[in-house]
């Protein structure tokens, strides 16, 4: 190895490469029949053997790479290997307008696009100062929006942890509730993902007329499936022998690791952004953070299931509200900062309302000015930089903004919490069982659209 | 001046506390609507504005943030390495508190940071790095975002280094979770965490020329053609910063 020590220099580690593994013998493996690998291996006589899963294995939840040393069927070493869905959204962010930058970052962590919105849109209020001028509706809009996708979220983990055990009707249950969720989220955004809706000021647009309605049968249904999930997986012996004592991460582990949301309360710690630093009026909700003290993955799964509960407890608070309150502005007042135009349905979609567009292009020229400097400039944000979090479904997201007084970020950093919860993968895997790797990485519930960014 | 009453008003309608600190200028913006040169004909082209950050803070700063320096402050002391050399400045701004912290002491506050009973920040929401290129010998920022669970609190620690010399000892040992996210520092902005147990890149391929975040690395893309039009890629449009 390069003494890289003596001047010193500019380049990190180099890359690793041992030369002793020229000549080691490889296998690939693509499904189908292992045993002629079996036996060649059991030839060779080799109990030390690395194990390569992914980044195209099914049950990684996206393209997460692990790099496993097994001796026999116990796991020695384990790695992650990430970024095979880098796709530069903080960079590309720097190159679009305040307002445009919630059309990247709801792509991030495509399974909870709403926190990404939220999160950005408060801190990007939060430079620009005007926290306290958001109108009351919009920020009930964004709970509400939020805990549907908390539910959401929740459930895609648990279909799919049940799914990678072989239980292939918890899959269809868990996905079958989250429709619920994504028929309400099409009928107030227009999409079922990326949504995009949540913007600098308030909401895009007013949640349509019979929604609250809409949501109110969606919570029956969410309910009711959620009742079929607690008596598939609660007791459930073959998911309890899988999932009970497996991926164990204590306490100490979880702040040392700076692992949170429901895996840091299932080791014992309470501790919920929303209660800690409360944003979007949390503190006026009632709701409860449930936790355990089992630390593994089968709590992890109960932990999960109550929050989608307390989630629809919130969610029903905020039906009321909305109903109490009627309608009202859902963007903030500031013409300088709120998106000119208003939405509508029209025979090819939605854009902007045929009211509007008839009052720029035929009776005012100085809403035409304002409507094309706002859209294609944007707004300035004062320079200076903040961080905003907020509670994620995996754990505590922040945003890091920085502006320099310009109509685009100058940096915007996501601290995505499943970035960060990939690396106790080493220490919920080693020891363990390989087979117990599956049910360990499940119960972490990474989304690498998240982690790679 | 017609009238000296009307100065006086003026002057009593700036409260004392509102004295501008000192700036940081972290850029110079020429221009008004991004076209130079013969293309701009707005008038506005040579308009020249210096790009600032808030500046250093003057105590009181408000809230905890008085008692976190002071302890701080206290806890550096006690170990020898002087609250004036670790820290450079304190700014507060929009609510949140940033302490400047001089690259070699970095460890050492976040020790502190972390192990005094009074301040205990045990939760290290991880690092990320920002380019300020016109900052001459302070190009490259590592800015780590701390929480206090036990006391409810957040704060920031910035540390710059210059851009030749990007050297910065590593926080691992004290915030482990710090571990990636200083790899992904390295690999987004080349700042090199001295002492980390393998800095290699994260998120890009291990053969990857450059460091892709900071402002001197292009976007990339290729113009888009529609209908005989040509769309140049986003980063080399123009802009109105």
């Amino acid at each position: 190895m390069p003494d890289s020590r003596a001047p010193r220099s500019t380049r990190a580690t180099p890359h690793v490469y041992d030369a002793d593994a020229d000549g080691t013998p490889t296998f690939e493996a693509s499904g189908g029949d292992w045993s002629s690998i079996a036996e060649e291996a059991a030839r060779l006589g080799e109990e030390r053997i690395i194990v390569n899963m992914g980044p195209q294995h099914p049950s990684t939840h996206g393209v997460l790479r692990l790099m496993l040393e097994i001796d026999g069927e116990t796991v020695t070493e384990a790695r992650a290997g990430i970024g095979y869905l880098h796709t530069g959204i903080e960079k590309n962010m720097e190159f679009r307008t305040w307002t445009q930058g919630v059309t990247y970052c709801t792509r991030m962590d495509y399974v909870a696009p709403l926190f990404q919105e939220a999160a950005y849109c408060l801190a990007v209020e939060k430079l620009l100062g005007i926290t306290d001028d958001i109108p009351e509706r919009a920020t009930v809009i964004r709970v509400l929006m939020m805990e549907l996708n908390r539910i959401a979220s929740h459930l895609v983990c648990l279909a799919t942890a049940g799914n990678e055990l072989g239980a292939t009707t918890i899959m269809t249950v868990g996905f079958t509730g989250r429709e619920e969720i994504l028929k309400i989220f099409e009928l107030v955004t227009g999409l079922r993902m990326n949504h995009a809706y949540i913007r600098p000021g308030g909401v895009a647009q007013d949640i349509p007329p019979g929604a609250l309605d809409n949501v109110r049968e969606a919570l029956v249904g969410i309910r009711h499936y959620l009742g079929q999930l607690q008596d598939l997986m609660l007791a459930n012996p073959i998911l309890k022998a899988r999932a009970v004592g497996v991926g164990n991460l204590s306490l100490t582990a979880c702040m040392a690791l700076g692992v949170t949301g429901p895996v840091l309360r299932s080791s014992g710690l309470p501790y919920d952004v929303r209660k800690a630093a409360p944003y979007c009026g949390y503190e006026t909700y009632e709701f409860d953070v449930p936790t355990s003290t089992d630390a593994d993955a089968f709590s992890r799964i109960v932990v999960r299931l109550e929050e989608c509960y307390q989630s629809m407890r919130i969610v029903e608070q905020t039906l009321e509200r909305l109903q109490a309150m009627g309608p009202g502005p859902v963007m903030v007042a500031d013409k300088k900062i709120a998106w000119p135009a208003q939405l509508a349905i029209g025979s090819d979609g939605m854009g902007n309302s045929l009211d509007h567009i008839r009052e720029i292009m035929g009776t005012s020229m100085e809403s035409l000015i304002h409507h094309f400097k706002l859209v294609t400039e944007g707004f300035r944000v004062p320079a200076g930089q903040v961080f905003q979090t907020v509670e994620h479904p995996r754990g505590e997201l922040g945003v890091h903004l920085v502006s320099d007084g310009g109509t685009r970020p100058y940096r915007a950093h996501f601290r995505d919490p499943s970035f960060n919860n990939l690396q106790a993968v080493s220490m919920i895997c080693e020891g363990g069982q390989i087979a117990d790797v599956v049910v360990a990485i499940s119960s972490l519930d990474p989304v690498l659209g998240g982690v790679d960014r | 001046m017609s009238d000296g009453k009307e100065v006086e008003r003026a002057q009593e309608k700036v409260p004392e506390s509102t004295q501008l600190p000192p700036l940081d200028v972290i850029g110079v913006r020429t221009g008004m609507f991004g076209a130079n040169g013969p293309g701009d004909t707005s008038g506005y082209g040579g308009l020249v504005r210096e790009i600032t950050m808030p500046g250093s803070s003057e105590r009181p700063y408000g809230g905890w943030f008085d008692e976190v320096v002071d302890v701080l402050a206290e806890v550096l002391e006690e170990g020898g390495t002087g609250f004036a050399t670790a820290v450079e400045k304190v700014v507060v701004d929009r609510g949140e508190l940033t302490i400047f912290v001089v690259p070699a002491h970095v460890v050492q506050v976040c020790r502190a940071l972390r192990d005094d009973q009074d301040l205990r920040f045990e939760l290290s929401l991880g690092v990320s790095g920002v380019h300020y290129p016109h900052e001459t010998g302070r190009e490259l920022h590592a800015v780590y975002h701390l929480t206090s669970v036990t006391h409810g609190r957040q704060l920031r620690l910035e540390v710059a280094v210059p851009d030749g010399d990007p050297h910065l000892p590593s926080t691992v040992a004290v915030y482990p979770t710090n571990d990636w996210h200083e790899r992904e520092t390295w690999d987004f902005f080349g700042i090199v965490f001295d002492g980390h147990p393998a800095l290699a890149r994260i998120e890009m391929p291990d053969d990857w020329p450059g460091h892709p975040q900071r402002k001197d690395y292009p976007l990339g893309g290729i113009p888009v053609e529609y209908k005989g039009a040509t769309i140049p890629p986003p980063d080399q449009r123009r802009s109105y910063t």
